[in-house]
């Protein structure tokens, strides 16, 4: 009982190594191989290009720690992106736009934990099954076409600084503030935590765990809608396959972040390393000229690392 | 105790008459999705669209057999779409530069074989779960595959080989007769085999099957390195029919091939399943999706459907034993 608590206990002193080492080996590593790694311009522009991955990874870790999954992620930030663009250029209204994209990945996520909370799914396969399922949307709403000449309102938001920050961290730090204060500082949070740890102790608690899981799903569904929006004001247009496979990156920064797949505890500012991280190591082997092919493979042979390490903890 | 070890050695007799049942009922399926094609579409029970049936869904049962003995012991493999496009690359490569197709056929079902090895050794040795395992090594086989081929496409084959895919034999295309016999031999080994009833009986109950003697390491090794070489023989298919490699072939593979093991009534969670009921539900996808061609329904709707589709399956499956239990 004594250990069970113990164990159920997040341990940060116990990871901050092995993200942190990752990360600064891999700057250290590029640093010394790639020539204008380590220029400011460069190393904000890795910031910069990882906040969409951010705002994926975060609700991507709570998902996780119920011991689910979202493999949908990409396929739902790819139609909303594409919602995005649509609702924007008919009515040349960003807010619009980002209404439009909300709506629709909440949606999406709504229906992933209703499939996964209610008819019992398996999460991947749900999931996998809704990756279908918005990969055919987009290519009907976009019929397999470009969407351009969105509106300036939505490019803007890409470029804009604030207090000579770009918008798109400041996005991202609140977006960790948000999350960090609803897993650590609610009672929701509290919840998550009990979702993978121990779900028949909410049901005692008079808690509908059903209900709970499905606002897991929905919040990432909803995140994907607005990181659609940074995603369309980035590419400056909608396009039906840009977001596909990105859930595979966050799931990427969740693993090397040390979330673990079967323990139901999840580390946020963790996941926030491992997004670094995985930005790094695209950013880096990019600089050395290394073509995107390259970049995914490796970042596969990064999660089966991370995974494999976390699997030797967990029995040690 | 020997309740457990009954229980875990047994399932695939006793419940063969639940099997013919639930396969039954699908076999009904596809006649009625058959019968609605042949009232809406006038060119539906043309010779030439049922042979075209046939052979599209040979290829993706090719693909989802060796799935169903993974989906068997409760895991699953997502890289087959992506193991199908690096086989076919590095075959086709293999023939360009040797000019011998048999040379070609061993490398891409070698290349499949090996995949489907790591595969089982991250599951097993690695303790990763395979959903997890195998969706990474999607992603490490695309990147192989686009950085092997840089944009590149392999075509132009010798005449002979191109035979295998698009040949014709007594009236009937060569890759149906390959599905007959894949057909055999799966259920042969499933059903019929000491090692496939381990298979079972590891999906059924993994505790029991190590308790019992049941050398789970190497049958789950096997069961991957089958599905990956699985794969491998779809990538000859496929090379042989397209007459060409280009690194995107295996991106809408993987998603009816599990379709098609998920109707064909085997269930996520092991022990219960045959891969004739997988043969059927290959055939089904490939009805619904032809009719949909038939009917002029664009192809951007297809993986919306496919996508809908397994989910249903998997719901469906859930909802019939439930009641059964």
């Amino acid at each position: 009982m004594r250990e069970a608590a113990v164990v159920s206990q997040p341990n940060p002193l116990q990871r901050i190594p092995g993200v942190a080492i990752v990360l600064v080996l891999l700057i250290a590593l590029f640093g010394a191989i790639a020539p204008g790694f380590l220029s400011v311009a460069n190393l904000s522009n890795v910031l910069v290009q990882s906040t969409i991955l951010t705002m994926l990874a975060l609700p991507m870790t709570l998902i996780i720690m119920t011991e689910g999954l979202d493999l949908s992620m990409g396929a739902v930030l790819t139609l909303t992106s594409l919602c995005v663009a649509i609702v924007s250029l008919a009515t040349q209204s960003m807010l619009l736009g980002l209404g439009a994209g909300l709506l629709v990945g909440a949606a999406f996520g709504t229906v992933n934990g209703w499939l996964v909370a209610i008819l019992g799914i398996p999460p991947f396969v749900a999931t996998l099954g809704t990756l279908g399922m918005a990969q055919g949307l987009s290519l009907i709403v976009s019929d397999g076409q470009s969407v351009v000449g969105i509106p300036h309102s939505v490019r803007d938001i890409y470029s804009a600084t604030l207090l000579g920050v770009p918008v798109p961290i400041v996005m991202a730090l609140v977006t960790y503030a948000g999350f960090h204060t609803l897993l650590y500082h609610t009672r929701f949070g509290t919840y998550i935590f009990a979702l993978g740890g121990n779900r028949e102790a909410l049901r005692y608690a008079g808690l509908s765990p059903n209900r709970l899981l499905i606002a897991v799903y929905a919040i990432g569904g909803a995140m994907a809608g607005i990181a659609g929006l940074l995603m369309t004001a980035r590419m400056n247009s909608g396009h039906p396959t840009a977001g596909l496979g990105l859930e595979f990156d966050a799931i990427a920064a969740v693993a090397v972040g040390g979330t673990s797949f079967e323990r139901g505890n999840g580390w946020l500012l963790g996941t926030l390393l491992g997004v670094i991280s995985v930005g790094v190591l695209r950013n880096g082997l990019n600089l050395i000229s290394l073509p995107s092919s390259v970049q995914v493979a490796s970042v596969g042979v990064l999660v089966i690392i991370a995974l494999f390490l976390d699997g030797l903890r967990s029995r040690a | 105790m020997t309740d457990i070890t009954k229980d875990a050695i047994a399932p695939p007799r006793s419940f063969l008459s639940q099997d013919a049942i639930q396969v039954f009922y699908r076999l009904l399926a596809a006649l009625l999705i058959c019968a609605v094609l042949a009232v809406l579409s006038d060119s539906f029970l043309s010779l030439g669209n049922i042979l075209n049936v046939l052979r599209q869904a040979s290829l993706t049962f090719f693909i989802a057999s060796g799935l169903t003995l993974v989906v068997l012991t409760a895991g699953l493999d997502l890289s087959v779409g992506a193991n199908v496009a690096l086989s076919a690359c590095i075959a086709g490569t293999v023939i360009h530069k040797t000019g011998s197709p048999a040379l070609g056929i061993l490398t891409g079902l070698a290349c499949g074989g090996i995949v489907g090895l790591l595969n089982g050794v991250m599951v097993t040795a690695l303790r990763i779960p395979s959903f997890i395992a195998t969706y990474g090594m999607l992603w490490v086989l695309n990147g192989l595959t686009y950085w092997y081929m840089a944009g590149e496409t392999l075509h132009g084959f010798p005449a002979g080989f191109r035979q295998i895919g698009s040949g014709y034999l007594f009236g009937l295309p060569i890759p149906v007769y390959l599905l007959l016999v894949f057909l055999g031999i799966g259920t042969l080994f499933a059903q019929r085999t000491i090692w496939g009833q381990e298979i079972y009986a590891i999906g059924a109950n993994p505790v029991a099957a190590r308790l019992s003697g049941i050398p789970v390491a190497r049958r789950l090794l096997l069961v991957y390195a089958v599905s990956g070489t699985m794969a491998g023989l779809a990538s000859i298919i496929f090379l042989s029919r397209l007459n060409s490699a280009e690194a995107d072939i295996g991106e809408s593979l993987t998603l009816p091939a599990i379709a098609a093991v998920l109707i064909g009534g085997t269930s996520l969670f092991g022990g219960v399943g045959t891969v004739f009921g997988t043969f059927i539900g290959a055939l089904i996808l490939t009805l619904v999706l032809n009719g949909m061609n038939l009917l002029a329904v664009s192809a951007n709707w297809q993986p919306l459907v496919t996508g809908i589709i397994v989910i249903l399956a998997v719901w469906l499956d859930m909802k019939t034993r439930r009641r059964a239990q």
